[in-house]
């Protein structure tokens, strides 16, 4: 329903659009410091205003009738080719768009403030702070969007700025290669969103998220009784924007390029690739979520399989690699998959809707933890200058204040009580076991193992013995380490916002509290991964390496990251660049190129003979002209008078 | 006395100055030459124009009005003429127009 009241949140990502002109377009001309203390007043502006949403929409007028509302707060028609064929532009404000405004604007707020510092003697600290802004303008715009075709512009803007990002090194060739990696393998994910869009909204008959995911409308009965292979249109176009969702939320094959994002500078890590743009492809799922549930229960099984799947996999990973930004991506990515997990499992009116909750409640407090982690990180490396975790100890002693951050981020994510992974982690347990057994212990074991990869790096870091350092590491400068703080604040306290009466499938708030019977097992399994981790990395001792060497060809594999790398490279080089490109590449150099060789080969050959015709002889014309004359003239009078 | 000369008489005399006109211009090599027999050609035309008005309209002047114009016209474009022949003659030293085919293909 239409709501006025709520049109000031259109100028939400229009503040930060407009910061991104002024900086973008002021480039060069404003001092470095000055745009960003300008970006971040803006995302000042931006974040008082979301904070103000959300409470007024949660608290204050979001419930009618014991139910919250979708509001359209702002809708323009931006293109319009028939009656029934119209894009529209829009701002539409339910549980989860107002949810995720927090979310971004809350980190990003904490990585503009964290970056002043951190990039400080950067180059390019203008351009930095220009695409922080394009960034955060694309990811308000993807979580209001109105419409399908409009989550998807916003969609490809955050992947560009993600690109730029990504390669904002743009002189180191590995910076380069990561951000092209990114571009194009979440841009191939996003050809199966595409398709995915275009058979959804033909099936559906509108672009329109209200239309589409009205729980009683005709949208949702259309297409599930035509069959392609097996299963309905309906289900086939789900999964094909769940192909595009995976893309960018890095689900199992497609996570390729998350790990090599870490090439960007630290703080865009903790932004996009571990807070907001990477749960964009769960907040896809949740916004169709009504579809999925309702018309391909088939389509939503299969996201919470490969999410499952995906959050083992990356875990078992992130326990053998020695770069600490790449731990905590792997982390990320098996964080995501425990979200499409929580998600695969819901259903969809009351308790069942747990699943959902969770997903989100994770989404939530991940995004609070996880940037905390790796801001911790990245003033760790401002302050040991590398990323190997080989090449750090010690630490404690010379940064308590991160020190401190960064174990309530590893106790947080290991789901620790009473910090936020506990929680929300605690839902998606429980919503697992009441629908799924094999999923519910893939998860359980991957909170085991979340807690050993977390110490692991928590003690390697911060304490084993110490190492030579060419100058001795320091704490922090103040803007950083109110990052740290006010995130670690929220990794505390956000475990007790009550999601399950806030956001629902459903939209109707339902009760929920902790369930010991999954919780303690949980908290065990924590306490044995810490415990362990404890023992093999809080002094420097041969257990690891022994440990190693009795997994043999598992550790291997998994430090190969389980050449998931190696077999793209093998498809994309000795296959489909042998067998497909490299004929396609004959063909059109050979038959193409000398068919239109020819036709300018025949048109100066022709020429050439011709020439001759303009000799420069002026006589030779008007002798030329004289005679045709005299001849049409005779020719004339012949005809005149036959 | 008009009515002793026929109209044919002037039609021939006007079509012989024409031809002289068009032989000379395909036939000299001298672009100064080549510029009388242009001007040979449109006095022929003179006379055609002035001819005409006179034997089939006489109470009529456009002939006559077309007849002025023709000169006033082919005395701009012989000056217009002379300063090209002039500025060719000192770029190639010579106002042979065989020479001139500069611009060819």
């Amino acid at each position: 329903m239409i709501n006025d009241t709520y049109s000031f949140t259109v100028a939400i990502p229009l503040i930060v659009f407009f910061s991104f002109l002024i900086i973008g377009l002021g480039f060069g001309r404003l001092k470095p410091m000055v745009s960003g203390i300008f970006g971040t007043m803006a995302l000042l502006a931006v974040t008082a205003l979301s904070y103000f949403t959300a409470y007024r929409y949660f608290f204050v007028d979001g419930m009618m009738n014991g139910s919250f509302q979708k509001f359209i707060a702002y809708d323009a028609l931006w293109m319009s080719f028939t009656d029934s064929l119209q894009v529209r532009m829009g701002v539409l404000l339910d549980p989860i768009s107002v949810m995720m405004l927090v979310v971004i604007s809350t980190v990003s707020l904490m990585v503009h403030i964290y970056s002043l510092e951190y990039m400080k003697h950067e180059e390019g600290f203008s351009r930095y702070y220009s695409f922080l802004s394009l960034f955060t303008f694309s990811m308000m715009g993807l979580v209001l969007s109105s419409n399908i075709f409009q989550i998807y512009i916003f969609w490809e803007l955050v992947g560009l700025s993600s690109y730029l990002l990504i390669g904002h090194y743009y002189e180191r060739p590995s910076a380069v290669a990561a951000s092209k990696k990114a571009f194009i393998v979440t841009r191939f994910a996003d050809f199966g969103f595409l398709i995915g869009i275009l058979m959804l909204s033909g099936i559906t008959g509108t672009f329109d998220f209200l239309k589409i995911t009205d729980p009683g409308g005709s949208a949702l009965t259309q297409g599930s009784a035509v069959g392609f292979m097996g299963l309905s249109v309906m289900t086939w176009s789900l999964l094909l924007v769940f192909a595009g969702a995976a893309g960018k939320s890095a689900m199992f094959p497609l996570h390729i390029w998350l790990p090599d994002a870490m090439e960007g500078p630290t703080p865009v890590s903790a932004l996009i690739h571990a807070a907001t743009m990477v749960v964009a492809g769960v907040y896809l799922v949740a916004r169709l979520f009504t579809v999925y549930v309702l018309a391909a229960p088939d389509a939503l099984i299969t996201i919470g399989y490969i999410g499952t799947f995906t959050s083992l996999f990356a875990a078992v990973i992130a326990c053998t690699q020695f770069d600490i930004k790449r731990v905590l991506a792997f982390s990320t990515i098996s964080q995501i998959g425990l979200m499409m997990g929580g998600l695969g499992v819901s259903g969809y009116t009351g308790q069942e809707g747990l699943g959902y909750t969770a997903s989100m409640f994770h989404l939530f407090t991940h995004a609070m933890f996880k940037a905390l982690l790796f801001l911790c990180a990245g003033a760790v490396i401002h302050a040991v200058h590398t990323n190997e975790m080989t090449g750090m100890g010690g630490l404690r002693k010379y940064m308590p204040v991160t020190n401190f951050a960064f174990l309530i981020g590893c106790l947080a994510i290991a789901g620790v009580p009473p910090l936020s992974g506990f929680f929300s982690k605690d839902e998606i347990l429980t919503a697992a076991l009441e629908k799924d057994k094999l999923l519910f212990a893939v998860q359980y074991a991957v909170a085991g193992l979340t807690a050993f990869y977390m110490f692991r790096l928590y003690y390697s870091i911060f304490w084993n013995s110490d190492r030579q350092y060419h100058s001795k590491p320091h704490e922090s400068p103040f803007a950083m380490l109110f990052a740290l703080i006010f995130l670690s604040a929220a990794s505390i306290v956000s475990g007790f916002i009550p999601f399950s009466r806030l956001v629902t499938p459903d939209l109707k708030p339902f009760d929920s509290h902790i369930h010991w019977a999954v919780a303690i097992p949980a908290i065990a399994i924590a306490a044995a991964g810490i415990l362990i981790a404890t023992l093999m990395y809080r002094k420097e001792s041969g257990l690891p390496a022994k440990t190693a060497a009795a997994f043999g060809g598992l550790y291997r594999a998994a430090y190969r990251k389980f050449y998931i790398d190696e077999i793209y490279i093998f498809i994309t080089k000795n296959v489909i660049f042998r067998y497909i490109s490299a004929p396609l590449a004959w063909f059109d150099r050979n038959v193409v190129d000398n068919a239109m060789n020819s036709i300018a080969a025949l048109t100066n050959l022709t020429s050439s003979r011709i020439k001759g015709l303009q000799s420069g002889q002026l006589q030779q014309y008007a002798y030329v002209m004289v005679t045709g004359v005299i001849i049409v003239v005779l020719a004339a009078l012949y005809f005149m008078n036959a | 006395m008009i009515e002793k000369i026929g109209i044919e008489n002037l039609l021939i005399l006007s079509a012989l100055m024409f031809f002289i006109g068009v032989y000379g211009f395909l036939v000299r090599k001298n672009l100064i030459t080549m510029l009388m027999s242009v001007e040979l050609i449109l006095n022929a035309v003179n006379i055609n124009f002035v001819a005409f008005n006179r034997y089939f309209y006489p109470e009529k002047l456009q002939g006559h009005f077309f007849a002025l114009f023709v000169i006033a016209v082919a005395a701009t474009e012989v000056a217009v003429a002379i300063a090209i022949i002039i500025s060719l003659y000192r770029k190639i030293r010579t106002i042979d127009v065989e020479k001139a085919s500069e611009m060819k293909y």
